[in-house]
């Protein structure tokens, strides 16, 4: 579904400040699968993000999805197979538009806008039925506007407005991050479902070592531009935040630097 | 006096259209747009210019609209693809409309004093209808004996600004439109759901010029002239109409938002238009007076609101030493 071949990216080249972000990543997501990107600050985790989703390009390499080429395709245009939810709970709806013109936005994502009114009484209906599933009241505020909602409501609207049309590829990063820990489990909870439900092949970047191993079929760790872990199946059930941390160190020679580690 | 009430009601109206499109491109994009200044004078340059060369009035005024739209892609387009600051982008637009609109003209004024425009053509029809009867025979009534020439232009501008006020609340339901207010309160979500931002914002400003344009080209009509110099400050004029009109009557929705607009167009030229009657205030005063208007507009709901939190905490105070 997804395929990231020998992708590099490099910042600020022939600089003092010049970064290999990326180095040489060769990376195959199956349909449906799951799977947790995990890493320290600055090892990669959201520059593959953007290669992805478009925002950047990769110097070299290609990007898949699909059997489609989409390495060139320009940020908007690959949106139409990508949902994405982003750290910030601002970031993923319009704070002074209603919960009913959110939705109805997401759901022009794969479809071409016309100048048909954006919310009919049809689809009014439809988004009622997706917000009741999320169990949060929200169905009852159709016409509230967005910007009135709590981190947590919106984070959980912005979920639902990036799955709910059924995207190729969702990408999640660190989408929980913003969110006291209640709120966060709960985003997690819903994230999860979702994610069962439509059958989404989905790339989740956090920072949180535990919810790595809980959520997600496969787990993949960056350091330095590269990966340097991958498990699956079995092996990711079985794996815990100490064998993670010893596992770092047997790679790289080095203790694993994050302040959340501590805490996770 | 009402007579003066009446010019500044008639004039309103026509700018309102002009501040419909400036709230178009300041509040739904959230671009702050200075190519009006030059605009208003293009769709007033080709209005008058078609009109002299035998165009039919209304072909002419559309014609003016349609320069306007494009003037606006073309500050859209240095926006987005020249990567030039918005407000940049509006300045040299602007300036370079300036020459273009001289060009256009000819001469620094084109005046229209014997040509058929559109205010010539719908007052001869208008005299037919017998309305103006009716309603001088109502102000006679009131004790007036100074009547104005025409009732035609108000009672059409009512109907055709309410036209536009209700096509443009339509069209920012539409899908298209939804992905354009988006793209002026959070350009990164509306992406991720694949809308092309740059476009809209081209075809938003394009649509914001089109009807300063439109504006524009009544205006000329209306006054019997175009003159190159007849934007300066159109801008500001704009902003007013769209902060007096939002502090006045609100921004709830949409169409209580477009229709603040439309009577806060009217009721700037009437305080326009009352403010120049004081003995010490001249013509030449008007731009401070706008000027001052914004200023008051912005600033007073700020004190009002101080205000009320001040008395607020006062009385919470009070209750607190009371109980005790």
């Amino acid at each position: 579904m997804l395929k990231l071949k020998q992708v590099s990216i490099t910042f600020n080249e022939g600089t003092l400040d010049e970064k290999r972000a990326l180095k040489h990543i060769n990376l195959e997501l199956k349909k449906g699968e799951f799977v947790t990107v995990i890493g320290g600050n600055g090892a990669g985790k959201s520059t593959l993000m953007n290669v992805i989703s478009g925002n950047l390009i990769a110097d070299t390499g290609n990007v898949i999805i699909n059997g489609q080429d989409v390495t060139y395709l320009p940020e908007y245009k690959r949106a139409r197979f990508i949902g994405r939810v982003f750290q910030d709970p601002m970031a993923g709806t319009a704070p002074s538009m209603t919960i009913e013109e959110n939705l109805a936005m997401a759901y022009s994502r794969n479809k071409k806008r016309t100048l048909k009114l954006g919310v009919t009484r049809q689809r009014r209906k439809m988004f009622q039925e997706y917000l009741s599933t999320l169990n949060l009241g929200l169905e009852d505020r159709l016409t509230a506007k967005v910007g009135l909602l709590s981190g947590g409501e919106r984070q959980a609207l912005s979920l639902l407005m990036a799955t709910f049309t059924e995207p190729d590829i969702l990408l999640l990063d660190e989408h929980t991050a913003a969110l006291d820990p209640a709120r966060a489990e709960l985003v997690s909870q819903i994230t999860s479902e979702l994610v069962e439900k439509y059958e989404l092949t989905t790339l989740m970047v956090t920072h949180n070592m535990q919810q790595a191993l809980e959520m997600g079929d496969r787990l993949i760790m960056m350091d330095a531009g590269q990966i340097i872990l991958d498990v699956s199946g079995e092996d990711k059930q079985k794996l815990t935040i100490q064998q993670l941390l010893e596992e770092f160190q047997r790679i790289r020679g080095r203790q694993f630097v994050n302040d959340q580690t501590v805490l996770g | 006096m009402f007579l003066s009430l009446f010019g500044a009601v008639e004039s309103g109206l026509i700018y309102a259209i002009m501040a419909l499109g400036v709230y178009l491109s300041f509040r739904i994009i959230d671009f702050p747009d200075l190519t009006v200044d030059g605009s208003f004078v293009t769709g007033g340059a080709v209005a008058a210019v078609s009109i002299i060369n035998g165009v039919p009035p209304i072909l002419a005024t559309v014609y003016g609209a349609f320069a306007g739209f494009i003037a606006g892609t073309i500050t859209g387009v240095l926006h987005t693809k020249g990567k030039i600051n918005p407000l940049l982008s509006g300045i040299l637009m602007m300036t370079a409309l300036y020459s273009i609109n001289l060009r256009i003209m000819a001469n620094p004024q084109v005046p229209l004093l014997n040509e058929t425009t559109l205010k010539t053509a719908l007052t001869a029809l208008w005299e037919k209808t017998g309305i103006d009867r009716v309603m001088n025979g109502m102000l006679e009534a009131f004790g007036l004996d100074r009547f104005p020439n025409t009732w035609a232009i108000v009672f059409i501008m009512i109907f055709v600004v309410l036209i536009i006020k209700l096509i443009i609340d339509y069209f920012l339901k539409t899908e298209v439109g939804l992905a354009l207010r988006a793209t002026g309160d959070n350009k990164r979500m509306i992406r991720s759901f694949s809308a092309n931002t740059d476009n809209l914002i081209i075809v938003g400003i394009g649509l914001s010029n089109g009807l300063v344009a439109l504006s524009g080209a009544l205006i000329a009509q209306h006054q019997g002239f175009a003159d190159v110099g007849m934007g300066i400050g159109m801008i500001v004029i704009g902003l007013a109409s769209v902060i007096i009109g939002e502090a006045l009557f609100g921004t709830k929705t949409i169409a209580r938002a477009t229709l603040a607009v439309i009577l806060g167009a009217i009721i700037y030229r009437i305080v326009v238009t009352l403010a120049l009657r004081t003995k010490f205030l001249e013509t030449g005063d008007m731009k401070l007076i706008t000027a001052v208007l914004v200023i008051i507009a912005l600033v007073t709901p700020k004190i009002i609101q101080a205000q009320r939190e001040k008395q607020r905490r006062m009385k919470k105070r009070a209750a607190l030493e009371a109980g005790e």
